[in-house]
């Protein structure tokens, strides 16, 4: 109950409806304790299926090698790394509505940022498979961490960026989860206070911690929040920052930029946000929450994506007119001959990229546009294809002709178990995703009721009739009356 | 264990629940607890809670992780094994800056959350009584405990009398202790 802060009646109310505290309860808890619809189940199972058809992906690759994959010499990176770049990417979005937002006192976050948080951390799980899985001999995998060995001790080297993504990604997951985790377990606690079924109150008992309510732990759970998204702030932006310089620090043409560090965290966001859309335009209707997650809701994120493609598209152009400018042969030449020429093995995917996060963002300069869900979703789709092929185009554009033309490589295309891999990631995805609407309470029920007296429809101090008014009708109303 | 009594009452509203517990502050009651469902800024300074200091051991974590950082790789790169990786300097101050970030923003935050659970006492499977469950729903439940000196049904009127419905006595186990939520019987119906 902050009453200091001053809400515009002007705003549009964040949470539709007449609501009260229980009734706020109700709404989030019900798709929780219903049992799960043909819906669910659909797609519940076909996630399982493109998850098994990854697990079988990656199992083969593990028996033959890297092999199994089209990788050659110069590209040996090609989807694999496309892919970890992407999913870390997505992953951002979540962290820049819970952790940023709630520094900038962004009242919309509330709706939105419990799905957005778990969505971090499922894509950041996806992503952690990559690198992993990548490097073959993966039983050898915990080489990565500096422990004490019977080589030496042999210890890492600190020094090159590869390694400071073992720290940024895995610091990054864990974080995440434990401001995920805290946050949940008030709402828990909720869910275990009404429980009526038996292992119910045994799962949501043992999940919320004992949780009561009690102001003093309030007083450290506010705390705690707070601290944790400041750290999460420098945190997420680090991590892109790191991903980027896995590129920035070397010296392939195409590569070696020092735009990457703000380009790649805009493009993350922009990403992020993406995913964030399509899957909450689809939970919002499914799981009946269009009262809490409200076209306004999908308005604010859709200015967010036109601004975070725009900063993208700016930075597509600094880098070309740098590539130019720079007057370096080579890096001009990996712009202008491997990008820009369309008749280029790879031209295609340039401007692929350039259409769907450049010029297709565009469209949410209008109001119409960023408040239709089906453009809100079909944009959704779009720009992250955009944003895989901008990857795509990074890595695979850059190194596929080096500096010598006799080891210009022959045309990459992944093989069906390259495919299956990412497909198996999207499985993974999406049956966390599943898991957690059906079992977790997908929007912060305590942070909703903290808002509800000031931004719920029913509490909101209503617009006067004066303020209602265009100007010419408030002159004719008004300005006859001397 | 040791039992205590305590007087509890409901508050539907916030507005109602401020001025109440100054009221019990003033007429000397002794304030147990006041549970929510949501934090209620400035609960805390009514009722005479001190700030917390969970941010300054946070901060304490966050300097641990950065010494460790700066202290392991300086000695594992300078003096346990210095390998020249392309010429550049044993002590690449610069190179470790990401890592020794890392290792500050994970030592605070998983610090933080341990001593957060520790304070509250919170952990998985842990059972703890707050009179009432609907206080993790939409009522504000205000605890009383009774010492030697408190006249219980005065209390209780008085109570009612700033505000609070369902009005009653608890005797309740001191502490807090492991059980589990599944053998309790049905704890409230939906009305």
């Amino acid at each position: 109950m902050s009453l200091l802060r001053y809400e515009s009646q002007v705003r549009a109310p964040l949470v539709d409806g007449t609501k009260d505290y229980h009734q706020v309860t109700e709404d989030i808890c019900r798709p929780v304790e219903a049992k799960p619809s043909r819906l669910w189940w659909t797609g519940f199972l076909i996630s399982l299926g493109l998850l098994l058809f990854g697990i079988v992906s990656v199992t083969t690759e593990v028996i033959y090698g890297t092999g199994q994959w089209n990788l050659n010499r110069t590209i040996g990176w090609g989807w694999d790394i496309t892919n970890f770049v992407w999913w870390v990417g997505i992953g951002h979005a979540g962290t820049l509505i819970s952790a940023i937002l709630l520094l900038f006192r962004q009242g919309w976050r509330t709706g939105v940022n419990r799905a957005a948080e778990a969505m971090t951390i499922f894509a950041v799980m996806c992503a952690g498979q990559f690198p992993v899985w990548h490097m073959g001999r993966v039983w050898n995998a915990f080489f990565v961490f500096p422990y004490p060995n019977s080589r030496g001790p042999l210890w890492v080297n600190f020094n090159s960026p590869l390694l400071w993504d073992v720290f940024a990604i895995s610091t990054y997951f864990t974080v995440s989860l434990l401001f995920w985790y805290s946050g949940l377990i008030p709402d828990l606690a909720t869910l275990r206070d009404r429980a009526k079924l038996k292992w119910r109150k045994a799962f949501y008992g043992a999940a919320s911690f004992g949780w009561t309510g009690s102001t003093k732990h309030w007083q450290r759970h506010e705390s705690l929040s707070l601290v944790l998204a400041g750290l999460s702030t420098p945190l997420v932006l680090s991590v892109h920052t790191i991903v980027s310089f896995d590129f920035a620090t070397s010296v392939v043409p195409g590569w070696h930029t020092t735009i990457f560090p703000p380009y790649f965290v805009a493009g993350a966001i922009f990403s992020g946000f993406a995913m964030v859309q399509t899957l909450l335009v689809i939970t919002r209707k499914v799981l009946a929450l269009e009262d809490y997650i409200t076209i306004e809701h999908i308005d604010v994120m859709n200015k967010v994506i036109v601004l975070t493609g725009s900063i993208v598209g700016i930075a597509y152009l600094t880098e070309l007119f740098m590539a130019w400018y720079s007057a370096v042969d080579y890096e001009w030449f990996a712009f202008k001959e491997n990008r820009l020429n369309l008749n280029s093995p790879y031209g295609w995917s340039y401007w692929l990229m350039m259409g769907c996060n450049v010029l297709s963002p565009q469209i949410f300069w209008f109001r119409k546009m960023r408040r239709n869900l089906f453009v809100t979703f079909f944009m959704s789709i779009l720009v992250n294809i955009g944003m895989w092929f901008e990857r795509f185009v990074i890595i695979v554009t850059s190194v596929y002709r080096d500096y010598l033309p006799s080891a210009w490589s022959t045309y990459y295309t992944p093989t069906i178990w390259e495919v299956g891999f990412y497909m198996g990631t999207f499985g993974l995805f999406f049956t966390c995703y599943f898991l957690f609407s059906k079992f977790f309470p997908v929007i912060a029920i305590a942070e909703i009721k903290h808002i509800l007296k000031k931004n719920g429809e029913n509490y909101k101090a209503k617009m006067t009739k004066e303020e209602e008014d265009t100007v010419t009708q408030f002159g004719e109303h008004h300005l006859h009356e001397h | 264990m040791a039992k205590k009594k305590f007087i509890v009452g409901s508050f539907t509203d916030e507005a109602v629940l401020f001025p109440a517990v100054k009221k019990v502050r003033r007429a000397g009651y002794k304030l147990h607890d006041v549970f929510t469902p949501f934090p209620i800024h400035g609960l805390d300074k009514e009722m005479g809670l001190r700030d917390t200091s969970l941010h300054t051991a946070g901060f304490i974590y966050g300097i641990t992780g950065t010494s460790t950082a700066v202290g392991f790789i300086t000695w594992a790169l300078t003096i346990d094994w210095a390998i020249n990786f392309g010429g550049k300097p044993y002590f690449a101050l610069p190179a470790w800056i990401p890592v020794t970030f890392e290792l500050t923003v994970l030592f605070a935050a998983v610090g933080m959350v341990l001593t957060f659970c520790w304070l509250c006492q919170l952990a998985p499977f842990v059972k703890k009584d707050h009179f009432n469950p609907r206080s993790t729903d939409d009522t504000f439940v205000m605890a009383l405990e009774c010492t030697n000196a408190t006249n219980e049904a005065e209390a209780q009127q008085f109570l009612q009398s700033i505000g609070a419905t369902d009005v009653k006595v608890e005797v309740k186990e001191t502490g807090w202790w492991l059980g589990s939520y599944a053998n309790d019987k049905m704890r409230f119906e939906k009305n």
